[in-house]
């Protein structure tokens, strides 16, 4: 096998035995299981009439809760992403766990794209299993499904994969706090400088539209989450949105249009910028 | 380089971390199949010169080869072993499984590994352990976990970075006998260690490093020649010992003082200005210079 699936092999292996898989496992099927319970009950909520309320109703209450109940997927996998790469490398440089693998006839490049590589498998799969089990779920509760599902689990995954990046470029040279920190904290400050660029298109304001544009080419997790969260609205959330104008824009938890093909190749772009990033600092880092 | 060169050569191999001289101008040149000794107090420069070699480090300037290539060609590494003295290996594996990590990173044929395992088990007492998670080792058995993994593939050089650091009297006598094995079937080993006992057992050849720089280099009966002597004394103050001074690198220890290097023929002068100076001598006791004896003396001259 060569060195960099060997790296590779080895993440998900640790990640394995450490029971980090488990534990994510268990938390994810009891989310999975009180939403379910709370989606069921939406289906059996009265009118001041004593009815049921109608099919297109509970679609529609439920596909914004859906859309609340994704936003915690996407935290949890974008938190789990940054604390696990942060200490990816620095750790293992700080304990020396590499010095002997590194005297072996193995790349620097090889140990970086294979530990981001074995990440980038757990992270889709978390994100395409834990879909698969909340949309069945979901369907199984209110008969709902959301328009776009493979797209959803596309954007949620990229958006676990850019905090991996990150948090892989700085385990590079900072210890594992430091870098899982700065990687935790620049997802929220995208998100919230996606909520002032919102903002700023309600308002009309230009110069906090470009708080918002600005961020999401620095890091562009909030600009993937616009994605999952147009991959979940069906066509009467959009059009109602698109009704609402300018105003209809101004939330962060929901897109108009989906993101531009512009952005989503800047997002191919980006990844290959943080790798190579990646693979710089390490290579050019004395051990 | 063509295969009879030598195992290791450097030549003004040189490590500045930003003003810190880590490494000034390393030349020396270990033969095959040798056992070498690179000796030195703590932050002399041992580990730096093993990691530079290794191509963990880059040098600052000057040059150097491993078994005939130069120092960071990746085909080389195949041919070369390592313990580091910050050993650790991944607390989720178990002893096999670290041992078939290092033999698919070798690389190995597939074939031969599991003969390739049991060996270096064997060979270092962890065969009863190999299915053991490396978490629930001792420290002393994480070493020689270590030194298994150094010995896949049988390479023609190993590098031991302090390999007994971790390990009982029993354990450093079974690692000598492993460096003489390795020895024996022609594996040159650059052994590091601040041990000089130990270094003294099982080495050929050895350097001493000292801020830095290598004092003093050769074989063991080269750097050995000479005499030390040593006296127990009383009555001796500091005024006195400084006097002594002239007599050669002095290790006071108390009623003990060892002269660390002097000529069997300058004992009645020692032993007469020491009474002369008011002390009482009980015994005086010439001998070979140990590797300490040298390696005190050599840090003497160098600090003067």
């Amino acid at each position: 096998m060569p060195p960099v699936l060997v790296f590779a092999r080895l993440t998900v292996q640790e990640s394995s035995r450490r029971r980090l898989l488990l534990a994510l496992v268990i938390l994810t099927l009891l989310v999975v299981g009180f939403s379910a319970w709370g989606f069921q009950k939406i289906t059996t909520v009265t009118r001041s009439d004593g009815t049921l309320l109608p099919h297109d109703q509970v679609s529609l209450i439920t596909s914004q809760l859906l859309i609340v109940i994704t936003f915690m997927y996407s935290g949890v996998l974008a938190l789990s992403a940054a604390v696990v790469a942060g200490p990816l490398v620095s750790a293992e440089v700080e304990s020396g766990l590499l010095l002997s693998m590194l005297a072996r006839p193995v790349r620097r490049s090889e140990v970086v794209i294979g530990k981001w590589l074995g990440l980038a498998v757990l992270v889709f799969i978390y994100a395409a299993g834990s879909a698969a089990l909340e949309l069945t779920a979901v369907n199984w509760a209110t008969g709902y499904e959301p328009p776009h599902p493979i797209e959803l689990v596309l954007y949620v995954a990229a958006e676990g994969l850019a905090l991996l990046s990150l948090g892989l470029v700085l385990s590079t040279r900072l210890s594992g706090i430091t870098g899982g920190v700065i990687a935790l904290v620049a997802w929220l400050m995208a998100w919230i400088a996606g909520v002032v660029g919102d903002i700023g298109t309600g308002l009309q304001n230009s110069a906090l539209q470009n708080v918002g544009t600005i961020s999401h080419l620095l890091l562009p997790t909030d600009g993937l989450w616009r994605g999952a969260v147009y991959a979940m609205e069906p066509d009467v959330i959009l059009t109602a949105l698109r009704a609402a104008g300018t105003a209809g824009r101004a939330n962060p938890f929901s897109a108009v249009d989906p993101p531009p093909t512009a952005f989503l190749a800047w997002v191919v772009v980006w990844f290959a910028l943080m790798l190579t990033l990646s693979v710089w600092s390490f290579r050019t880092r004395e051990i | 380089m063509a295969a009879a060169a030598p195992a290791i050569h450097t030549v003004d191999l040189t490590k500045r971390f930003g003003g810190t001289v880590a490494l000034s101008g390393l030349s020396m040149t270990v033969p095959r199949g040798e056992i070498f000794g690179f000796l030195g107090p703590n932050g002399a420069g041992k580990t730096t010169s093993v990691k530079l070699l290794l191509g963990l480090l880059k040098p600052t300037s000057g040059e150097a080869w491993l078994l005939g290539e130069p120092i960071g060609d990746l085909g080389t590494r195949r041919r070369i072993g390592y313990l580091p003295e910050l050993f650790r290996y991944q607390g989720w594996l178990d002893a096999r499984e670290v041992l078939a990590l290092h033999c698919e990173l070798a690389p190995l044929p597939r074939s031969i590994w599991k003969e390739e395992i049991a060996a270096a088990l064997d060979t270092v007492g962890l065969s009863e352990r190999a299915d053991d998670r490396v978490s629930t080792f001792s420290k002393g058995m994480q070493q020689r976990l270590g030194l298994a993994a150094a010995l896949v593939g049988k390479p023609e050089l190993v590098f031991l970075d302090e390999p007994t650091s971790a390990l009982d009297p029993v354990g450093r006598h079974d690692v000598r006998e492993i460096i003489r094995g390795l020895a024996a079937r022609g594996t040159a080993v650059f052994l590091n260690s601040h041990l000089l006992s130990e270094v003294e057992q099982v080495c050929d050849r050895v350097a001493v490093v000292d801020h830095g720089r290598v004092i003093a280099s050769g074989t063991m009966d080269e750097l050995l020649s000479g005499t030390a002597v040593k006296v127990r004394v009383s009555g001796l103050d500091d005024s006195a010992l400084t006097k002594l001074a002239a007599f050669g690198p002095l290790d006071d220890e108390g009623e003990h003082l060892t002269f660390t290097k002097l000529d069997i023929e300058r004992v009645p002068e020692l032993v007469s200005t020491i009474v002369a100076l008011g002390g009482r001598v009980y015994e005086v006791a010439p001998r070979h210079q140990t590797l300490e004896d040298r390696f005190l003396q050599l840090l003497h001259e160098e600090e003067r």
